[in-house]
This record gives C-alpha cells, sequence and structure tokens, in this order.
C-alpha cells in the first residue's frame, strides 16, 4: 500500500504537484490519466524517491520513505524508453537487481527464469539488447521490474514507444502479469482507453492535482465533476452551457428538452451539459432522443465506425456512431442526443445531475 | 533527471578542496602581493592600489594587451571558421570517420612546449624545412628572428595547426547529432546548401561552437609555452604576448607587486570576457 | 497535384540482393489518384518508410519506375519532384519566426512576395496559428512545432503530393484527435493528393479513402476502410485492423461446410476449392450472445466504458466479443453465435470465401 499524505512539489516558482492525498492499495493495478504535463511523471518520481517531496508524507507498506534514496524503497520503475543495459544479455539485465541485493545463485537462476516465462523471454535469455524488437526490449524491462518482487511498480507510459498492436498485446497481458504479485501497481498513461483497457482504479490528473479518483469504470460513468469528464474522454467530451427553467433545460441554439429526477430539482439557472461522442448518433435511440442539428465539418471513417464533428452555434460537437453513415461535410445534419446520457455540472464545475 | 537531494555536494566536495588548493590559496598569495612592495628577506610594505595604477597607465602593459587581443582575435578568426569548414566536409559515415577524427586529434596530442620547438626547428632559414624552402628555393626571405611580421605569421600558423581539430571535433559532434529529417525536410523544401547551413547546421551547432570558442578564447588569451619557446616574445617586444611579459616582470626583474596586480588584472580580463561572450552566447536559449 | 504510379517497385538495402528476403520492398505496383488521401499501415519494419523515401526521392528503388501523372520522376532528385513532407518529429528551422518557417519552401522558389504573404496568411488561418506567426519557432509546445511543419507542407499549392511520415507520434491523445481531425480538414479543403504513413490503425482508417496495408515489404490489401475491416483479404489485415483484431478460428472444412470445434458454422457463402489449413475469421463486433451457437465459457470481461470485450473460451480456443448492454459474468456458460453474413474463411492466410450478393 502507498499512502500520499498532502504531498507536494515545487521547483523555484512553479508547482508540479499541488498538496495531494491518495492511497493506492497493494495487489491493485492504479492508472494515473493525464495529459502530458498534468503531472504524472511528477508524482510517480515523488513515490519512486526520485524527487523529494517539498511537503508531505509517502508510506509505503506503512513505513514512512518520504526521505528514503530510491535504491532504500523497495521500488522498481519501468520507463517509456527501453532501458536495458546494452552490454549484457537479457539473463544479466532481469538478474541485475537480484545481483546488487545479494541473491544467491541457484535462487537468481530460479526467478530470472520464471519472469522470463511469464513474459515469453526464454528463448532470448542469451542474447543483447540490441538484438531485440521494441516490445522485446520492453519485456526485459518488465520482467526485471517482475524478478525483483518489490513493493510498488512504477510503469510510466511504459506502451508509448511501441507500434499499435504490439500495444495492444502487452496492454491485455500487464494486470495478469502483476496480478498476485503482493506489489502495488502503478500505471502512468495519457490515453483515456488505455486506461478502461486496463481497469483497476485510476487516479485522474489535470494540472498537478487529482481531479478524481476510484474504479476505472466507475468513474468514466460517473465523472465528480467538469475536469474529470474532460481528462477521461476520448474523443473530448461534448459540452455546452444550458438555461435549466423548471423542468426545461434549453440550449443557446434553442434546442430543449424536459429534465427529470435530480436534474430537474436543481435551483435555475445556467449549467454545462456533457455529453460522450458515442450518445451523439446520426439515428434515433428511442422516444427521449433529443434533436440537434449542427453543420457538418469533418467526418472520419474508421471501418467499424463513423464520426462528424459539427458545428452547433458556437460549440463544436463530435457524434460516433457505430457502421457507416455517410455525412456531406458543409451540410446540415440531424443528430440525437440521449438524455439519459447527460451530465449536468453547477457553473464550479461539480457534478450535479 | 532532475534530482532535489543534497547529496550532490558529496560528490563535488573533493573538487572544491583541490579548487581551494590550487586556485584559491594560491590567488590569495597573489592578491597579498599586489597591494605590498618587496625587496626580498620577506620583508614586506603596504602599498595599496598603487600597483594596479601603475601597472593600468603603463604603455608597456597597454602594448601587451593589444598584442594579446590581436592574437586571439586572429587566432578565432581563423580557427573557428576553418574548423567549421573541415567538419563539413567530413564523411558522416564509413572507414574514412575514424582515420580522419584520429588525424585531427593528432596535434592536440603533443605537448605545448614540443609544439614550440617543433615549429622553432621548422621555420629556421639554413636547417628547417620551412625555413629552408622559402628563402632557398621559393626565394622569399622568411626569418622570424629578424621580423616580427614573419614572427606574427609563424605563432598564428601555429595555434591555427595546433588547436583548429578542437574546433573541427567539436563542430562535428554537433552536426553528426542533427537528425536525417532536417535534412531531408529541406531538400524538400528546396533549400540551397546556403540555407541548409545558416538554418540547421549553425543552429544546432550553436552550443558546440559556444564552448568552442570559449575554450580558444581562454586559451589563447593566457598562451605562454609555445610562443615563449619559439620567439621568446621576439624580435623586439613585437610578440610579447601579456603572459610572457608577466614572466619577464616577474622573474626577470623580480617585481612582484606589479607582477601580482598585473596576473590579477589579466585575470579579471579574462573573467569579463568570457562571462560577457557566454551571457550574449546564451542569452536568448530560454525563449 | 498528380496521380502517382508505382510500377514494378523492388528495392533492397545490400548492393547484391540474392534471395527474396534480401529486399525491403517486394514488388509493389501501385495507382494512387490525384487528390485522394492515402495511408500505408503496417507494423514497423513492414517497408512503408521505405517506400515513402523512395516517392520522396530520398532514396532510389533497385528497380522500378515512379510516375508523377505520365512524368518519370524515378532518377529526379527532392527537390525537384515537387512534394512536401512532414516527419515524425516536428522540424522547425529555430532561427525563423513561424511566418518565416511557413514561407520558406515559397522563397525558395523564388515566389513573389505578395503571393508568399496571401499563402503563408491562408495556411496559418487554417492550422489556427495565425496569433503565433511573429513567434520565434523554436520556443513552441511540440503539437505546435508539428503544425508548423504540416503547414510548410501544405503551404505550396503546386506540389505533387504531400506525405506524412507518422505525423502524430509525439502529440498527446486529446491534441492528437485535433490535429487529426484538422488534417482531414485541411484535406477536405485543399484537395491534394496526400499519403499518410502510420502503423496505428485509427489514424489510418480515419484520414484515408483508401488504406494500403503492408507486411514484409509486400502490399496485402489496399481498400476502402470499410472493405479493410469488414473483408480483410487477408488474416494479417483482419488482424491488425480492428481493436480488439479479428478472431482467426481453426476449422476443418468438410460436407461442404466448415467445423469449428466439431460444430459447423455459416459462412457468408461458398468457400472456393483448395488445399491448405483453413480457418474462420469473424470479427469480435460480430460475436453475439445467442440461444442457440457454441458453447463457451465467459473467461474475461473488460468493462471499456462504450462497450465490454468479452473473451470466451470455446473447447480451447479464446474467442472475443464486443457486446454492448447486460454481459454475463466471468466464468458463466453461454452460447456464442457468429453473424453469418460477417463470417469469412480464409485458406492459408488468404479469403476463400465468395461474399453473398
Amino acid at each position: 500500500m502507498i499512502e500520499l499524505r498532502d504531498i507536494s512539489k515545487k521547483i523555484g516558482q512553479i508547482i508540479h504537484i499541488k498538496p495531494t492525498s491518495l492511497t493506492l492499495q497493494t495487489g491493485h493495478f492504479n492508472v494515473l490519466l493525464g495529459e502530458t504535463g498534468s503531472g504524472k511523471t511528477s508524482l510517480i518520481k515523488l513515490m519512486a524517491g526520485l524527487d523529494l517531496a517539498a511537503s508531505g508524507q509517502i508510506l509505503i507498506n506503512g513505513q514512512d520513505v518520504t526521505k528514503l534514496s530510491p535504491q532504500k524503497r523497495n521500488i522498481s520503475l519501468v520507463h517509456q524508453f527501453f532501458v536495458n543495459y546494452p552490454h549484457m544479455t537479457v539473463f544479466d539485465n532481469i538478474a541485475s537487481p537480484l545481483r546488487v541485493a545479494g541473491m544467491a545463485k541457484s535462487e537468481i537462476q530460479g526467478r530470472v527464469e520464471e519472469a522470463a516465462d511469464i513474459l515469453q523471454l526464454r528463448p532470448m535469455l542469451n542474447r543483447r539488447p540490441q538484438e531485440l524488437s521494441g516490445g522485446q526490449q520492453q519485456r526485459t524491462a518488465l520482467a526485471r521490474a517482475i524478478a525483483k518482487e518489490s513493493q510498488a511498480v512504477f510503469l510510466d507510459e511504459p506502451l508509448a514507444n511501441l507500434d499499435y498492436k504490439l500495444r495492444e498485446e502487452l496492454r491485455e497481458q500487464l494486470p495478469e502479469l502483476f496480478a498476485g504479485r503482493g506489489a502495488v501497481v502503478i500505471y502512468a498513461t495519457s490515453e483515456p482507453e488505455e486506461a478502461l483497457l486496463l481497469g483497476g482504479e485510476t487516479a485522474l490528473m489535470h494540472d498537478g492535482h487529482v481531479a478524481q479518483f476510484g474504479p476505472t469504470a466507475e468513474i468514466y460513468r460517473k465523472p465528480a465533476n467538469l475536469t474529470s469528464a474532460r481528462v477521461f474522454s476520448d474523443p473530448p467530451i461534448n459540452s455546452a452551457t444550458i438555461q435549466k427553467n423548471g423542468a426545461q433545460a434549453s440550449l443557446p441554439t434553442g434546442v430543449s428538452w424536459p429534465l427529470d429526477g435530480q436534474a430537474a430539482a436543481l435551483p435555475d439557472g445556467a449549467y454545462t451539459v456533457a455529453v460522450r461522442p458515442h450518445h451523439v448518433t446520426p439515428a434515433s435511440q428511442g422516444a427521449q432522443a433529443v434533436e440537434l442539428t449542427g453543420q457538418v465539418q469533418v467526418t472520419e471513417l474508421s471501418g467499424s465506425e463513423s464520426s462528424a464533428h459539427f458545428l452547433m452555434g458556437t460549440d463544436n460537437w463530435v457524434s460516433l456512431a457505430h457502421g457507416v453513415h455517410p455525412y456531406e461535410v458543409g451540410e446540415d445534419h440531424a443528430f440525437w442526443m440521449d438524455p439519459a446520457h447527460c451530465y449536468y455540472f453547477a457553473p464550479d464545475g461539480k457534478l450535479v445531475a | 533527471m532532475k534530482t532535489q537531494n543534497q547529496y550532490g555536494w558529496y560528490f563535488v566536495l573533493p573538487v572544491l578542496l583541490l579548487v581551494a588548493f590550487n586556485a584559491l590559496i594560491p590567488m590569495m598569495t597573489v592578491v597579498n602581493y599586489s597591494v605590498q612592495e618587496t625587496f626580498g628577506d620577506n620583508v614586506f610594505f603596504w602599498q595599496g592600489l598603487d600597483w594596479f595604477e601603475q601597472i593600468l597607465r603603463s604603455d608597456r602593459f597597454h602594448a601587451a594587451l593589444g598584442r594579446q587581443f590581436l592574437f586571439t582575435g586572429l587566432i578565432l578568426a581563423i580557427e573557428i571558421p576553418l574548423g567549421i569548414i573541415i567538419a563539413l566536409a567530413m564523411p558522416r559515415q564509413g572507414f574514412w570517420v575514424p582515420v580522419c577524427l584520429v588525424t585531427m586529434a593528432l596535434p592536440m596530442l603533443i605537448p605545448w612546449n614540443v609544439v614550440g620547438a617543433m615549429w622553432n626547428i621548422f621555420t629556421l632559414p639554413e636547417i628547417g624545412l620551412l625555413g629552408y624552402f622559402m628563402n632557398n628555393t621559393l626565394g622569399i626571405s622568411y626569418d622570424m628572428t629578424q621580423d616580427p611580421i614573419a614572427a606574427w605569421v609563424t605563432i598564428v600558423t601555429m595555434d591555427v595547426w595546433h588547436w583548429t581539430s578542437l574546433v573541427v571535433l567539436l563542430s562535428y559532434a554537433g552536426l553528426v547529432s542533427i537528425p536525417d529529417a532536417y535534412y531531408q525536410a529541406a531538400k524538400i523544401d528546396g533549400a540551397s546548401p546556403w540555407s541548409v547551413f545558416r538554418h540547421i547546421q549553425l543552429p544546432k551547432m550553436k552550443t558546440v561552437l559556444t564552448i568552442a570558442i570559449l575554450l580558444r578564447f581562454m586559451d589563447s588569451f593566457n598562451i605562454y609555452t609555445e610562443p615563449f619557446v619559439l620567439t621568446g616574445g621576439g624580435p623586439g617586444n613585437s610578440t610579447t604576448l601579456l603572459s610572457i611579459d608577466l614572466v619577464k616582470i616577474a622573474l626577470g626583474q623580480f617585481d612582484l607587486g606589479p607582477a601580482a596586480a598585473m596576473s590579477l588584472i589579466y585575470f579579471a580580463i579574462t573573467l569579463l570576457v568570457s562571462w560577457l561572450f557566454y551571457t550574449l552566447m546564451t542569452k536568448d536559449d530560454g525563449k | 497535384m498528380a496521380q502517382i504510379t508505382l510500377s514494378n517497385l523492388r528495392h533492397s538495402y545490400s548492393a547484391t540482393p540474392k534471395t527474396r528476403d534480401d529486399y525491403a520492398l517486394k514488388e509493389i505496383d501501385l495507382t494512387w489518384e490525384d487528390g485522394g488521401a492515402y495511408a500505408l499501415l503496417g507494423p514497423s519494419g513492414c517497408g512503408k518508410s521505405t517506400l515513402l523515401n523512395i516517392i520522396s526521392g530520398l532514396l532510389n528503388p533497385s528497380e522500378g519506375r515512379i510516375l508523377f501523372d505520365d512524368t518519370d520522376v524515378t532518377s529526379l532528385p527532392p527537390d525537384q519532384r515537387n512534394i512536401a513532407q512532414v516527419f515524425q518529429f516536428p522540424v522547425i528551422y529555430d532561427t525563423m519566426t513561424v511566418y518565416d518557417n511557413l514561407a520558406f519552401p515559397l522563397r525558395n522558389r523564388g515566389v513573389a512576395a505578395a503571393k508568399v504573404d496571401a499563402r503563408v496568411t491562408e495556411i496559418a488561418d487554417m492550422l489556427e496559428v495565425t496569433d503565433m506567426l511573429g513567434l520565434r519557432a523554436a520556443g513552441l509546445s511540440p503539437d505546435n512545432k508539428q503544425k508548423i511543419s504540416m503547414g510548410r507542407g501544405l503551404v505550396r499549392d503546386d506540389v505533387n503530393v504531400v506525405m506524412f511520415d507518422e505525423p502524430l507520434t509525439v502529440i498527446d491523445p486529446h491534441l492528437k484527435w485535433k490535429l487529426r481531425s484538422k488534417l482531414k480538414e485541411l484535406h477536405q479543403r485543399v484537395r491534394a493528393t496526400m499519403i499518410y504513413v502510420t502503423h496505428d490503425q485509427t489514424e489510418a482508417l480515419t484520414f484515408a479513402d483508401q488504406v494500403v496495408v503492408m507486411q514484409d515489404g509486400e502490399i496485402v490489401q489496399m481498400g476502402t476502410p470499410v472493405d479493410l475491416f469488414e473483408r480483410p483479404q487477408h488474416t494479417f489485415v483482419g488482424h491488425f485492423i480492428g481493436s480488439p483484431g479479428m478472431n482467426i478460428l481453426p476449422c476443418d472444412l468438410r460436407d461442404g461446410g466448415a467445423f469449428f470445434q466439431g460444430e459447423q458454422v455459416a459462412l457468408e457463402g461458398p468457400a472456393s476449392q483448395g488445399d491448405g489449413e483453413t480457418q474462420i475469421g469473424i470479427r469480435p463486433e460480430f460475436v453475439s450472445i445467442a440461444d442457440q451457437g457454441l458453447d463457451a465459457t465467459i473467461t474475461k470481461v473488460a468493462d471499456v466504458g462504450r462497450h465490454n470485450v468479452v473473451e470466451a473460451r470455446v473447447g480451447d480456443i479464446e474467442v472475443k466479443a464486443i457486446l454492448e448492454g447486460d454481459t454475463p459474468v466471468k466464468g458463466s456458460s453461454v452460447k456464442l453465435a457468429f453473424r453469418p453474413d460477417q463470417t469469412r474463411l480464409y485458406r492459408d492466410g488468404w479469403i476463400a470465401t465468395e461474399a453473398a450478393s
């Protein structure tokens, strides 16, 4: 378990991490999701001891490690770039942290072989990293982390430099690799889809702080604030300002729809509505669906899905739907939004319905 | 990776101690001498800033300083462009790369006093290869012990021979680090070779060139051994550079006070020029 | 703009290629229409960058010819081919302003100042970088730098083709999305022939009208994103395109039917005759849970927000399905159905069924 208590980080006058508290459980797969510069790597560096916090405490399994150097924290770190010792064989690369720890030769042999089997590196044990493909090099780095059996494993965008398909394969295996190994796994990524595929828990990072933390699918379905909704959405979530008047919500373009439940009970005024692109479709999804009209700006077709970017008043919205849909660029098209999947945020950004 | 802990200082500590012993302590001695007068026997009299004033007003110092700037200016004006040109002409890959690199590095491996002696013998009119060839084959009168111009040409040529390769190696390192995509983009954009040099190669070499110019400035401004061995500052005082003059005052005339004051002024000038240059060169890097 | 024809193109990095494997490109024959948006898609080392460099003239092919319209450009250097290229990492002339960077390709060709100004202003407007025109390019963020690189590629209106070599690699996902749609929009506006090289299927499929899928120096299939998705000509394309890729399941062909794990599976149409290893190809999108079908046990359910990616085991073979709405839990027994018109047969990797019309 890693506990962060009001941890913060400043370099000069620039705040990298605002005071943050977070508890990451052993055996869980924890994702840090955020854009470049949102503080993912800064936070990992603090936890790994590569940087010292300006304030606050870090505890790993109850032990205060705030001031400990990385080598005393019993952790592993896998980078975006394939970091291996170029002059050593794959075997020696995986064995290196064990040798440093002074482990017996026979035990090293066993642990390295086990890690190599898990990552399908057995036939490559005698090769050097530069003879391997990118995927195999990154597997070697992962095997080193597994063999070490550390308390915490930090994976800082480990798949970013791999081909799309390789990324898919390795991503599928990752949660299983570390399952039941008694480590806290922390995985940083800038891709929302990756967080969803990895599952586990996700901390949404934005501008040096954690906007929301919880089980991945849950926070995807229920973003606590507009920032969370924006960070955890790819393609970007559609949003617009609405006026709530009684049980009616209306867009600046004049389109309105009835509100029910929590949303209807809100005081009248201005709110932000947000809806994911796949809940805005070119065909009606039922009687409740709200018809929107917009001028199509760009269309994209990915084989299984069609997307359209359309201009609705001053807002740029995106629709994403299964199948092939013909759109004429520059023409007005009708889209339907499912109000059951709309989020309503107060002016301060908090989710209210 | 930026780390914020304080362990770094432990690693710097030995160097700091070393610097204290070989720079700070001797320098304090010099400062001590520069404000006193001595007639030997370890007897000193307080002199204040008189020596500084005397040096700064002396024509002899002005002349030596002028010669020093001329020398440094000349060698920089030759070595930097020449170094860049050679680096640009060097192959980027294949068998000839190591050959070129080793050949380039050779002059730098020769001890400074040997360089002086080599060039001294090389240019002797009677037996030196160059001297004999110039005087007897080409019929051009060339004797650096008699002719100030010949002496200047010789010390400048010697320095260019000795140190251009430093500029070459640094520029070459800068050039090979430029990704191919830049050259490819320039080709496709239809850039002329001059544009490629001006907008890709030169900007990418800026950091290493700054280092090269700084190193060459400091080294040439403080040069002593080679011209001393080669010309001894002559003929007359025509090649008496600052350092040679300084040694004459300190050891030749045993005027420790003025010599100490002069070394401090000398040091201040070197530091000031280097600082000015470095600040100018790195001024807009942050933008 | 021009039509691009690649004719009998072969390339080897070795001076004396002996076997077929010595070729990084093995026999490429292609025609790209004027004004189209094309993508070259394939894994690292499939030869797509080699092909790109041959088209741009940075590399001379060992054999074959390249035609722009009817002009043979095989031996022309890059600057005489009248092309533009955007690289993986932003290439920016650090010493120049954004304006001068954009103007550079035009000025090098002696375009009149007034026209340079008009083009630069227009492109800057399209890329939404007008307010940066006066800034030094060196200080920009990576995505803005890449925008400027793209701008330099698009600023000339007389180019034969604009090529993009994995231009979004260094860009964050959110911005990637924006830049990708920006690029698509630009294509829809300027209608230049564009070739986009990538290993990322999403980028390729969303950008291009026609995608060329490459593997080991060969073209496996060229088609529209829908073709590639629905009817991959080869199991490699089926696997490579789609996320997750197509289920490729071993099967026996007997009594005129295809049998997977002992059960007959309906195919889209009649299978061609022949010998060789046969496999069924079905996309996870077309696998569903039904009252009747193959007996399967759910082994994994991944909730990815929009839908669930479900893995089920039929005998000892994994089958993936993309399911929306209520999904059975891990460990439960279900029956899987394959949509017949989307179930294909492959023989030795190549498609062996005819589409039912």
